[in-house]
């Protein structure tokens, strides 16, 4: 306190200009105590931070280093040869080729996607814009909890109840009938697994994602701009249409990403559903396999090294591929934000 | 434009009064376009107004003024039904739009607002261009040939005084991008394009800095020949500078809701009040 005061005095000298400091004041010196709990922070959150980024890239060069004996030896092979032959015979050598497998995982996300985006969608502007106040919180709390719902659960329910039922009700049918013009639906029907069947299960796990999500960005719509198109004579419907969604647009494609960077990876309901075959069928409904499922059953009994390197040559792809999309999607976000937010003038 | 300039030139009461309300000058002076009987409005338990009684006349600006909470925006959101989609939301007595009660179940909400247009306290322009931010009016109501969207569009930005700053830039820039004044013209522009009969401004100019308010000012005066404007206000000055008629609203202290105190031609209500509540707020004594 009392060299507070005196610093206070000597602040003016009797002329009432400022007179030179001789030592400076505390709050000058640059090194206040109220800031020592910053520095610690700062340090804290820092190396947190980075430690997410060396993850990536720890986890990439992982891949990198232990897929290099399979791609030396297979090259580009590895993406997009069709044949996967871990183990030699007499009539086929050892090959190893991942495209049935990327082509069951791009596949079958993609129905998830085409499935599943427009439902999310429709779900989420409901629970944001239409719904009763009374409903509104425990419908958002069942579509959490879906989202929350284990894989094996999906997987499991898949196996016992929908593929039967689609099997008889849709496969069948719609094989012996479309399926004679458009190889896409061709029979037979075997076990009833296959890329559709794991697409729609990939669509009802990817549902809630995308739904809660576009929800809460919906919410985030200024009411003003309801407000604005109401008082123009808007209905409800041209409300949302015209001023909720275009606003949101950008957060509805994000929702959308994450439910699809969620399909890609998906590996307990897809090993249960696809079927896991190496072998190619135009048809959607014959069984297939997807990269993440062929890791998941092959890896821990792989038979040679060069099989584990080829394994692991099928992550590094899966790996890329959900890199590449997300930042595609990142892209697409940033485009269309730039189009709606902007002040462009 | 002349008597409306001079009008708005930062000028008092008295000398307001002394050269103001020319009213026979103004082409029709038809009978009351809204009349309120016992009109009151309730958010679930909570009331907000009650038992307001009064008249707004065709083509006359009336403004509704008084301090924070007493309830005047909610009086000027019900006249177009903004308060729909409220939860627990509920009118009493009668709103009479026409001689229409428009809480009657006969009357269609969004029929209702194509008639009633509504410019919010903050300007709420939406994320397009200046074209279509007043186009988009004119699209929901089903007009889609492009002439006569571009001379609806055009003819709604002159009127609001904004055509000859955004002419060049149509299409190029923004609605966002416009300064806050613009915005708000924009918003006006947007409410005019769709030919409503009445025009409800909640605080129109409170977001805004002197010189854009007065600008909104001098085209709420112009625009009443065309239209009939109710406009909610804090500012007294306001108040008295743009309406012929001011309705006066304060809270009910004990009863917690707000009330009407009185309503008339603004240059009485400002000479001569009937009421000491309404002396007491405009002279500045609380509120």
């Amino acid at each position: 306190m009392a060299v507070r005061i005196s610093i206070r005095t000597a602040d003016y000298d009797v002329e009432g200009q400022m007179a030179q400091q001789s030592t400076p004041p505390q709050w000058s010196t640059g090194k206040s105590p109220l800031r020592h709990g910053d520095v610690p922070f700062r340090a804290g959150t820092v190396a947190l931070a980075s430690a997410v980024v060396l993850l990536v890239f720890a986890v990439a060069w992982m891949l990198y280093t232990s897929s290099q004996e399979a791609r030396t030896a297979f090259g580009w092979d590895l993406l997009f040869g069709s044949t996967w032959n871990p183990v030699e015979t007499e009539l086929n050598p050892v090959s190893f080729g991942g495209w049935p497998a990327v082509r069951g995982t791009l596949l079958s996300a993609l129905i998830a996607l085409i499935i599943a985006a427009p439902l999310a969608v429709a779900i989420g502007i409901y629970l944001a814009e239409l719904c009763p106040p009374v409903l509104r919180t425990p419908l958002s709390f069942l579509v959490e909890l879906l989202a929350a719902v284990p894989s094996v659960i999906y997987g499991v329910w898949g196996v016992f109840v929908f593929v039967p039922f689609f099997s008889s009700a849709v496969a069948e049918p719609l094989s012996a009938t479309v399926g004679a013009i458009v190889p896409w639906f061709a029979g037979p029907i075997a076990t009833g697994r296959g890329l559709i069947v794991t697409g729609i299960i990939l669509a009802l796990m990817i549902l809630p994602t995308i739904a809660s999500l576009t929800r809460d960005v919906l919410r985030l719509v200024p009411n003003t701009q309801r407000e604005a198109m109401l008082a123009i004579g808007a209905t409800r419907w041209e409300t949302i249409w015209l001023a909720v969604i275009p606003y949101s647009r950008a957060g509805i494609i994000g929702a959308i990403m994450l439910g699809l960077g969620r399909a890609l990876g998906e590996t307990m309901a897809a090993t249960m559903l696809v079927g896991n075959t190496q072998r190619i069928s135009e048809s959607l409904f014959a069984p297939a396999t997807t990269a993440a499922s062929l890791v998941a059953n092959e890896l821990t009994n792989s038979v040679s090294s060069l099989h584990e390197s080829a394994l692991i040559s099928v992550a590094f792809a899966l790996f890329g591929i959900t890199l590449f999309l997300n930042f595609g999607a990142r892209l697409l976000i940033w485009f269309v934000e730039r189009n709606t937010r902007g002040g462009r003038s | 434009m002349e008597r409306a300039m001079t009008l708005t030139r930062g000028i008092g009461f008295g000398e307001l009064v002394g050269q103001r309300v020319k009213t026979g000058q103004l082409a029709t002076v038809d009978a009351n376009k809204i009349e309120l009987r016992n009109f009151g409005f309730h958010y679930g338990s909570f009331q907000a107004i009650r038992n307001v009684s009064m008249s707004m006349p065709a083509h006359r600006v009336t403004a509704i003024i008084g301090p924070s909470g007493c309830g005047k925006s909610t009086l000027l959101r019900s006249i177009n039904r903004m308060h729909d989609a409220t939860e627990g939301a509920r009118a009493e007595g009668e709103l009479r739009l026409d001689g229409i009660n428009v809480y009657d179940p006969s009357v269609d909400s969004v029929l209702l607002r194509r008639r009633v247009g509504m410019v919010f306290q903050r300007p709420n322009p939406f994320q397009l261009s200046i074209f279509e931010n007043v186009a988009y009016g004119l699209r929901v109501l089903g007009i889609r040939n492009r002439t006569t969207l571009a001379e609806r569009v055009e003819q709604s930005l002159r009127r609001a005084a904004l055509w000859d700053e955004v002419k060049d830039r149509l299409h190029s820039s923004f609605g966002t991008a416009l300064s806050g004044g613009q915005q708000q013209r924009l918003c006006i522009a947007r409410a005019i394009a769709t030919n409503p009969e009445v025009i409800l401004m909640d605080e129109p100019c409170s977001a805004l800095d002197p010189i854009a308010s007065l600008k909104i000012e001098d085209l709420i005066y112009d625009l009443r020949e065309q239209f009939t404007i109710i406009i909610v206000t804090h500012n007294m000055q306001q108040a008295a500078r743009v309406s012929d008629i001011t309705a006066f609203m304060l809270m009910n202290r004990e009863k917690r809701y707000g009330e009407l105190i009185e309503s008339g031609p603004t240059d009485e209500l400002f000479t001569k009040p009937s009421d000491k509540r309404t002396e007491d707020y405009i002279s500045g004594q609380f509120g």
